[in-house]
Order: structure tokens, then sequence, then C-alpha cells
């Protein structure tokens, strides 16, 4: 027999349906309530934000942050120079160039690994995967320990798909990332069905028998399941803010009619309406074959919006307050392979980032003249993971305290690369 | 007596001499004593034929992806990753560059030169097809229309008419009086993109008209099931230079590569040589069938192939870090071994 789950009234209808929907950052509080975030002592005035670029399958360090022309492994693209005296990147990257006083570089990064799942695990979550050991990712990290309570907006976002993340483990899924595609969250509009002054009544009950059940028995969940619904009320109120059709006819033209520069305009309209974490992907760069000619399709694409990106934040101000990181799984092979492609190459390769408490037009590392090993400053996922973090301001070895718990933000047995912070 | 058709059937290595790095692509000098090869060291180099003597020197800030000589049989002029063109004094004792041009905004493809030698063509991805005086080096006109990188160019004998082909598989016929667009030849089947990959891939790889003028061949690839991997075949598409429909598909099946280059043999058929996942291949058609009639197995992945100007020979190169020169007629008997005195 089949069992029914609801009345199918619109009331009920609404209320599931803001309840299973992506409206809510944090549907469910459920643990993430229970731990404490370590922020209120650690953040400024200024609210830290990051956005994160993934260039999925393996960006080539030498057709972008890490060029060596002319030598046996160089290909055909040349080095340019940038804003910053003495720093070169790929001449892919023309319109970065300019912005690389804002930039900084890690050229020493040798990850050991050259497979895709565990590569993107360890740059996304700064330690080696255990077996039965679930970890948090840098965007739950982010938006628990930078959690502004009194802000609406869901603290990580996932740019390109919908759905709701499993990827905050013990920080609990009001930390888990939610999809947001460039247009309002599904959902998120009040059914014409129902008019504002029933909505304000339906409201007003439902915190009067909360409140009630609170006093005597009100437990962390039933807090959580109420802030849920509070955020989500807010946030219907400011469903534009994820509609990038919003923004004027100048922006989506320096940001570029192409998919990845509308979802990096996307990304600064959410930074700058309050989300703290904001991920989007570039794809894809996993070229065992015409190398060349894949990365000449996509570096010019990622310049384009990722130049507009960086020029924007720091034209609105908001380049010390928010973080900027573009990496990878691995890096790719020097040796260029009897396909005009490079293979998986986690052995000497680079990330870019800036903005927030980065130090400004910094390399950090140093590969030998044609790119096969690290000579100077090695550094690995664990120290990458703990650099973003201190570079919003937050101490990484601070722990998380869950459930009463001491639980490290970061690998405590490494720390993060101390000349990039300012 | 000497043979003057060329017996695909009968194709073998003569020689192949060995270069310090990959290959990239190369070329035959007009008196056919030398051919003239690429690499990924940034270097040109010239082979004597048979010795194999080279003399190798640097050339542009980039790869060279083309390589044609003009008809005062001197002069070679290369097409950089650089947007340079290099004209050389190639056959002096020390190759030298006697003239630069800034040609394109970004890399050159192709060159293709008139059969009068008084132009040539060049290609490359600021979506431009370009004539040159090929005596002064001065631009006579741009081909602007395609949408995409042009990969290939190729000045039809008549001296009329330029063809260009793009990265999604179209070519141009344009009228070289007026640089006026004609009309197209769609070869989309030589194009692929992969939504699950996110990448386009493809490309009219090689151009050229049949010598009686019936066919306009493209060659690139298809089957793209995996474009990252280097999971496609190869393919040539015969085009009917009247109605400019496409006649024939040429496909080389079974095996997993791309068809680099092609060109017309004096014996009415068309070579095309072919390099990738599934190794290096000579393979020649009938413009009457969709089967190749020979299939010969390279060494190594080709990636570039010219044709002698006896029309018996062909040079391939590859990643092997070789330069290979194939004859096209019947290999000479080995030399009987002396027998040993008892």
């Amino acid at each position: 027999m089949k069992r029914i789950h609801a009345c199918g009234s619109d009331e009920h209808r609404i209320a599931r349906r803001q309840f299973l929907g992506g409206v809510a950052g944090g549907a469910v509080g459920g643990l993430g309530m229970l731990a404490a975030s370590p922020a209120a002592k650690q953040l400024e005035k200024t609210q830290q934000r990051v956005v994160c670029i993934y260039m999925s399958g393996g960006l080539s360090q030498l057709e972008s942050w890490d060029p060596k022309p002319k030598t046996n492994t160089g290909g055909p693209f040349r080095a340019i120079p940038t804003s910053v005296p003495g720093i070169h990147i790929s001449e892919l990257l023309s319109r970065t160039a300019k912005h690389m006083d804002k930039l900084s570089l890690v050229r020493g990064i040798n990850t050991r690994n050259g497979d895709h799942g565990k590569g993107n695990y360890h740059m996304q979550h700064g330690r080696q995967k255990m077996p039965g050991v679930s970890l948090p990712n840098l965007g739950a990290v982010c938006a628990k320990a930078l959690e502004d309570p009194s802000n609406p907006m869901p603290g990580h976002i996932r740019i390109g798909g919908g759905g709701r993340g499993n990827d905050s483990a013990y920080l609990g899924p009001r930390y888990a990332s939610i999809g947001a595609n460039g247009k309002p969250p599904a959902n998120s509009e009040r059914p014409k069905e129902l008019s504002e002054a029933a909505d304000e009544l339906r409201n007003r009950f439902r915190r009067k028998v909360n409140d009630r059940f609170a006093v005597r028995r009100g437990t962390a969940e039933t807090e959580a399941y109420t802030y849920s619904y509070e955020r989500a009320l807010q946030l219907m109120e400011r469903r534009d803010v994820f509609d990038v059709s919003k923004e004027p006819a100048k922006m989506h033209e320096l940001y570029g009619g192409e998919s990845f520069g509308q979802r990096c305009l996307t990304a600064r309209r959410l930074l700058e309406n309050g989300a703290t974490f904001v991920k989007l992907d570039h794809s894809n760069y996993d070229t065992h074959n015409e190398n060349f000619n894949f990365h000449l399709e996509q570096v010019p694409e990622f310049d384009k919006g990722f130049a507009a990106l960086v020029g924007d934040l720091a034209d609105r101000g908001m380049l010390d307050s928010t973080m900027i990181v573009v990496m990878s799984e691995f890096g790719r092979t020097p040796n260029i392979n009897k396909y005009y492609g490079r293979d998986h190459w986690g052995n000497a390769w680079s990330i870019c980032i800036g903005g927030g408490k980065i130090a400004r037009g910094a390399v950090v590392g140093k590969t030998n003249e044609n790119g096969t090993k690290v000579i100077d400053r090695e550094v690995s996922f664990p120290h990458l993971f703990h650099t973003y973090l201190a570079g919003v301001g937050l101490d990484s070895h601070e722990p998380f305290d869950v459930g009463g718990r001491p639980v490290p933000m970061a690998d405590p047995a490494f720390g993060p690369i101390d000349e990039l912070i300012t | 007596m000497a043979a003057t058709k060329a017996d695909p059937k009968k194709v073998h290595v003569a020689h192949q001499w060995k270069h310090g790095s990959p290959l990239i692509a190369c070329c035959f000098s007009p008196d056919g004593k030398y051919v003239f090869t690429s690499g990924q060291d940034y270097a040109l180099q010239r082979w004597e034929i048979p010795s194999g003597k080279k003399v190798e020197w640097k050339a542009h800030d980039s790869w060279v992806k083309d390589i044609v000589f003009l008809h005062d049989g001197k002069t070679m002029i290369t097409a950089g990753c650089d947007d340079k063109l290099i004209f050389w004094d190639a056959l002096a004792e020390k190759p030298k560059a006697i003239r630069t041009i800034v040609a394109h905004k970004g890399w050159i493809r192709s060159l293709s030169v008139a059969a009068d030698g008084k132009t040539f063509a060049s290609g490359g991805n600021d979506r431009l097809g370009k004539l040159w005086d090929a005596t002064n080096g001065k631009l006579i006109r741009s081909f602007s229309g395609h949408k995409l990188d042009v990969y290939s160019t190729f000045l039809h004998p008549n001296g009329k008419m330029l063809y260009s082909g793009d990265q999604g598989g179209e070519i141009r016929e344009w009228k070289i009086a007026d640089g006026k667009f004609q009309r197209k030849f769609h070869g989309g089947e030589v194009l692929l993109t992969n939504n699950t990959q996110g990448v386009r891939y493809g490309g009219v790889r090689g151009l050229a008209v049949s010598p009686d003028n019936k066919y306009l061949a493209a060659c690139g690839l298809h089957k793209a099931t995996n474009p990252l991997g280097a999971v496609n075949e190869p393919i040539a598409l015969l085009f009917d230079m009247k109605t400019n429909k496409k006649v024939r598909s040429q496909p080389g099946s079974g095996i997993k590569g791309i068809a680099w280059q092609l060109s017309w043999l004096n014996d009415g058929s068309l070579a095309v040589a072919s390099g990738g996942s599934g190794g290096g291949f000579l393979l020649f058609w009938r413009p009457d069938s969709d089967k190749e009639f020979h299939r010969f197995k390279l060494p190594d992945t080709a990636r570039d192939m010219a044709v002698h100007p006896d029309g018996l020979q062909l040079a391939t190169v590859h990643y092997d870090r070789h330069v290979r020169i194939h004859k096209l007629t019947p290999k000479p008997p080995a030399p009987k071994k002396k027998a040993k005195k008892k």
C-alpha cells in the first residue's frame, strides 16, 4: 500500500518545498549548530570571503603560471611580462598579466600524486584521504569559520549545477555547498496563490508555536530547524542576488558572454552580497592529447573571465576582503607526449592566489629550467590548505569545537606559507 | 627504365635520420636534394638526400607549423607559432633569415605556394587567410570570414582560387583576384564538440585539389569519443569541385589517430599520413572507393608529410625524432651476401 506523506494542502506543499528545496543555506542546521565557530575571536571587522576557481582535469603549469619557453618542455607558447617586473606568465593569460600586482604564484608545489580523485581530495581538503574519516572541504571550513550569523546568504556556494553537496562532514549540512546557476534559486518565490498577508500570518503562527515549544523542549536541533526557516525567509527577499541577468550590460560585456565569464560575474555578485565562499569550475584541462590546441581554446576563455573578476573586485574595493584561489588537482607533465599532449603530473606545478591577506605580486617556490622538479621552497597540499585559511585571517591551527571535541581545521603537522601572508 | 609513376603498394622506408627532438613539419627543396624539417626544439633542419648530412639552426621564438619553398629553388618560408613568417636563404652553407614578417595575430598554421610561384598564402589563429607577394613579402589581401581558427590553406593550380579550412570543418573558396568569398564546402564530419569533456576538437588538417580538378580533398579526424585521450580516427573527405557536395568519406577504419596531411600522387591516388594512439600510417585511396587500397604501418606516429618533386618519394616526420624518406617504387633487391671462402 502506498504511504501518504503529505496531506496535499497548499500549506503543507509550500512548507515541504522550502524544507527540501535549494533555498535555505542549510535547510537543516544539524550538527553544524553544535560546532562553535572560532571565527568570532579571529575575524577582523571586515567580513572575509573566498572565491575558488577549480581548473578541472589539471591545468598545465607550463601553459599558465610557470612557462618554460624555448626549453625541451616549453611547447609553442611564449612567456609574457606582467604588471610585476620579473614575473612572466604564459601568453595565453594576457589579460591576467595586467593584474599580476594583485595576485601571487606558488610555483613549488609537489603533491606526489597523479590521480584525479586523490588530487581533487588533497587540494580541497588539505589532507590525505583516510578510510572511515570524513572531512569537510575548503568551502565548508570557510563557511563555518567565517560565518556571520546575521548574514542570510548561504556560506558555501558552488556555481554550476544545483542541489546540496555532501561536502561538510562533521560541520553539518548547514555548511554543505549549495548549487547556483546564475538564476534565482528554485522555489524561492512566494507562490502566487499565497498572498503576502497570508504568508505573514502563516510565519507568525509558526514562530509562536516554535517559541512555545522551545521554552520547555528546545534542543540544538529544533533551534537549527527554526534558524533554517528564518534564513530561508531572508533569502527569499534577496533572491535577485542569485540572478546574474540583473547585472548591467557593461558588466556582461566586461566578463564576456561565455559560460565561464558569466559564472565569474555570478561569483562576484554573490560575494558582493555576502556569500562567504564561492566555487566555480573551468573545464576541461585533462589534455593527454592536443594539449596546446585545447589550452589555446580554454585558457584565453578563463583569462577573460578571471581578469575581469580580479579587476572588478579591486575596483569595488573588495580585494582586501576576498581571497582568490585558482587550483587544480595537479599540473601536467613537462614531457610532451606523442599526441602533442601532456599527462598527469603532481611533482612540480603551480597555483595562483591573491586578494584577502595574501601578499601581492609575489612568487613563492621555483622549478628548474625545464620545469621537471622543484628546486626552491617546496610545498604540498597541506601547506596550501593552511595558506588559504590564513589568507582570510584565520589561525589555521585553531580547532573547531565539534560537540566539545577539538577538531583541527587543517592538518596540524603543517602550516601556512608564511611569506605569502601579510 | 626508371619508374615515372608512383606505385603506393611498393612504399618502403628508404632513409631515416634522427634529430635530437621530436619533429613537427617537413618540406622538400624544389631540386629534391634536401628535405627540411622543424622540431620541438625550435630549430630547423636541412637533411641532404641520400647522405643524411644535417645542418640545423635556431629559427622562430616558437614552433614552426609549416614550411614551403618558393620557385627560385632556394628561398624557404617558415610559419611560426610566434605570429611570424620568416624567409630563409635555405641552401646557403649556414642558412640565414632574409626577411621576417609579423603576418598573423597568433599561430600561423598553414602555407601554400601558387603554381606560378609569384604568390603564397597563409592561414592562422586570427581566423584569416592571407595572400602574399612572394618576391617582396608584401601583403596582397586578407580573406576574412572564418568563425574559427584557419588550420589549412591550398592555392588552386589555376591561380584563381584559394581554399581555407578551419577548426570547425568549414572549407571556404575565395577568389584570389578580388578576395571575394565564393562558396563553402561543409566538412563538419571532421569536427566534434564533446559536451561531456567540454572541449571543441577537430579541424581541417590538410587540403588539396586533385590534378584533374574533379575533387577537393580534406583530412582530419572523426569518431572522437574521447578527444582528451586521443581516441579518434583519421578520415579524408572528397568534395565534388562542380557541386561542392561531399561525394565520399574515406576513413582510416580501425586506426586511432588524426589524418595530419594529404597529397594527390601522380598515379591519381590520394596519400594521407596519420598519427595518434594507434601509431603512424600512410594510407592510400582511389577516388572511387571508400576503402583504402593500401595501408603502410610506419615505425612511429606521423605528424606531417611532403611529396618529393619527382612524385616518387614521400617524407614524413615523427615524434620519435626521425624524418623518414619513403620510396613509392619497388624496393631494390638486397645485395647478395658474398659466400664465405672455405
